[in-house]
């Protein structure tokens, strides 16, 4: 039961890992090989920011989303949208260099050492009945990932813009023709994905120490609940994050990881479009 | 005659080298059904195209309402209040019908009207306000060109391009399709029919202009062009 609850929890922010990089994936058709630094960056950005304001880290979320989502319309425009002309191999060694680029520059900033955000309810439990218990920083960290997906969900939904990356989505071509602006809609997808991304870092730099170097890892996590829930499908990735958290903490730090790449193996042969893809 | 809305000039469309559109012209007068009829292969799908902005022509002008629109994107083309219902369709298939319909009124300056557009549009064709919550990608191709022709609407144009709407479709759902078309142009609006069956062209259109091979070759009043001249122009006789 509380294996149970620990992986649910855990799936949520596995969750968060995964919607930036299936946006990416299903709208702009881009393998954003840099999401794993994106989010190391975010996590730098959260853990640094509430040690020098001395404030909650979540609070910090505040300026590092607003700031992660203008770097990422920015990256996009300057640098994506110019080579993706050239095809999607260009585009994918480019994120592959930017990965690169923004480990190192971390490395630089602040050198090889681990990190955690810092926060008063570290070790708080909340008791249920039993044995059972829930953690308040991965109950908090759980509440902040779901909420984050519900508002990209509505905003997907509901706003001209949401609705322009859907329909950009499904046929660039006619979407132009209602007035979108291909490229403006795919800076605004990169834009969002990197805010979630900062999102997530907060998540990851609360969770678990960090390095500079940690991006790959959570890449990893990534593709794996991006493949597992079906490129491109929101609701598809928190399943799949579900599914991968409860495989992580069932496994145990021995087997954890390998049970969730068995099920990925085992999803690709079965059903290669992911859960939720049409 | 009423003046002209859209006036194409001797445009020329490649695809990388293969000429797909060797010289076009075309005169839509303002308020008319003009009909642009031809064999598979004779441009006329590309001339649409380049007309909306999808494909940039490679000589030639293009001038709409008196402005040039030579070159200019897609998604500007739709703001001067020039629409195209693309051939097959092309719906957002993973988008409901009433999202697909109120894609059409993205461009800023037709949003505030959105709401008396979907009414109107669900008038025009009921089948699409049952359905306005199923997927697109779950109708008929009769009911996805509807909701083309919706969205198309949706953008508050002076003047659609209607590209084969007819393709693939039974004849009841052609006769429907045509029927609303007529309904939309008596309310004002400017039509030009791409249309591959000269028949049914040179009923609804009032006007009338014929590809071969990627050139205009000939174009005028439908009647007085007479079913044996555009006959015999379509396969280049």
């Amino acid at each position: 039961m509380q294996y149970l609850i620990n992986g649910i929890l855990l799936g949520g922010i596995y969750a968060l890992l995964g919607v930036g990089m299936t946006m990416m994936f299903g709208i702009v058709k881009l393998t954003n090989l840099a999401h794993g630094e994106f989010i190391i960056m975010g996590a730098f950005a959260s853990t640094m920011l509430a040690q020098w304001l001395g404030v909650d880290p979540i609070v910090t979320l505040i300026i590092t989303v607003p700031l992660m989502f203008l770097i990422g319309v920015l990256l996009q425009t300057v640098l994506i949208n110019r080579v993706m002309l050239q095809g999607s191999e260009p585009a994918l060694l480019v994120t592959f260099g930017l990965s690169i680029i923004i480990q190192d520059a971390l490395l630089l900033l602040f050198t090889a050492d681990a990190q955690r955000a810092n926060v008063a309810y570290n070790t708080a439990t909340i008791p249920l009945f039993g044995n059972l218990y829930l953690p308040v920083l991965d109950l908090i960290v759980f509440a902040i990932s779901l909420l984050t997906i519900l508002v990209l969900t509505i905003f997907l939904r509901k706003t001209y813009m949401g609705r322009a990356i859907r329909a950009t989505s499904d046929d660039t071509t006619a979407a132009t023709l209602m007035g979108v602006s291909v490229k403006k809609t795919y800076a605004i997808a990169m834009g969002i994905a990197m805010a979630t991304a900062a999102v997530a870092g907060l998540g990851v730099g609360m969770r678990w120490t960090f390095y500079p170097s940690s991006g790959g890892s959570y890449l990893l996590i990534a593709f794996g609940v991006v493949v597992i829930g079906g490129m491109g499908s929101i609701p598809g990735t928190l399943v799949a994050g579900l599914v991968f958290g409860l495989a992580q903490v069932i496994g145990g730090a021995q087997y954890g990881t390998l049970i969730s790449y068995i099920l990925l193996i085992i999803m690709l042969a079965v059903r290669p479009q992911g859960l939720f893809s049409k | 005659m009423s003046e002209l809305i859209l006036k194409v000039e001797n445009v020329q469309a490649k695809y990388g080298d293969f000429l797909a559109v060797e010289s076009a012209s075309l005169e839509v007068p303002e308020g008319k059904i003009v009909s642009v009829i031809g064999a598979n292969g004779a441009g006329k799908s590309t001339l649409m195209d380049t007309i909306a902005g999808v494909h940039k022509p490679s000589a030639g002008k293009i001038y709409f309402k008196g402005e040039d629109i030579t070159g200019m994107p897609a998604e500007k083309i739709v703001t001067r209040g020039l629409s195209l219902v693309p051939q097959g369709s092309r719906c957002f298939i993973r988008m409901t019908v009433e999202d697909n319909l109120i894609m059409g009124s993205y461009p800023k300056h037709v949003r505030a009207k959105a709401k008396d557009s979907l009414e109107r549009v669900y008038e025009l064709f009921p089948v699409l306000k049952e359905k306005r919550n199923d997927l697109a990608g779950s109708l008929s191709g009769g009911q996805r060109q509807m909701v083309a022709v919706g969205r198309a609407l949706m953008t508050n144009p002076e003047c659609i391009l209607f590209d084969e709407i007819s393709l693939g479709l039974a004849p009841t759902v052609i006769k429907d399709i045509y029927a609303r078309i007529r309904q939309i142009n008596k309310e004002g609006m400017t039509v030009v029919l791409v249309e591959q069956d000269t028949n049914r062209a040179i009923r609804t259109g009032e006007f009338a202009t014929v590809m071969l091979k990627g050139k205009t070759v000939l174009a005028g009043r439908s009647k007085e062009l007479g079913e044996d001249e555009i006959k015999a122009a379509y396969f280049g006789l």
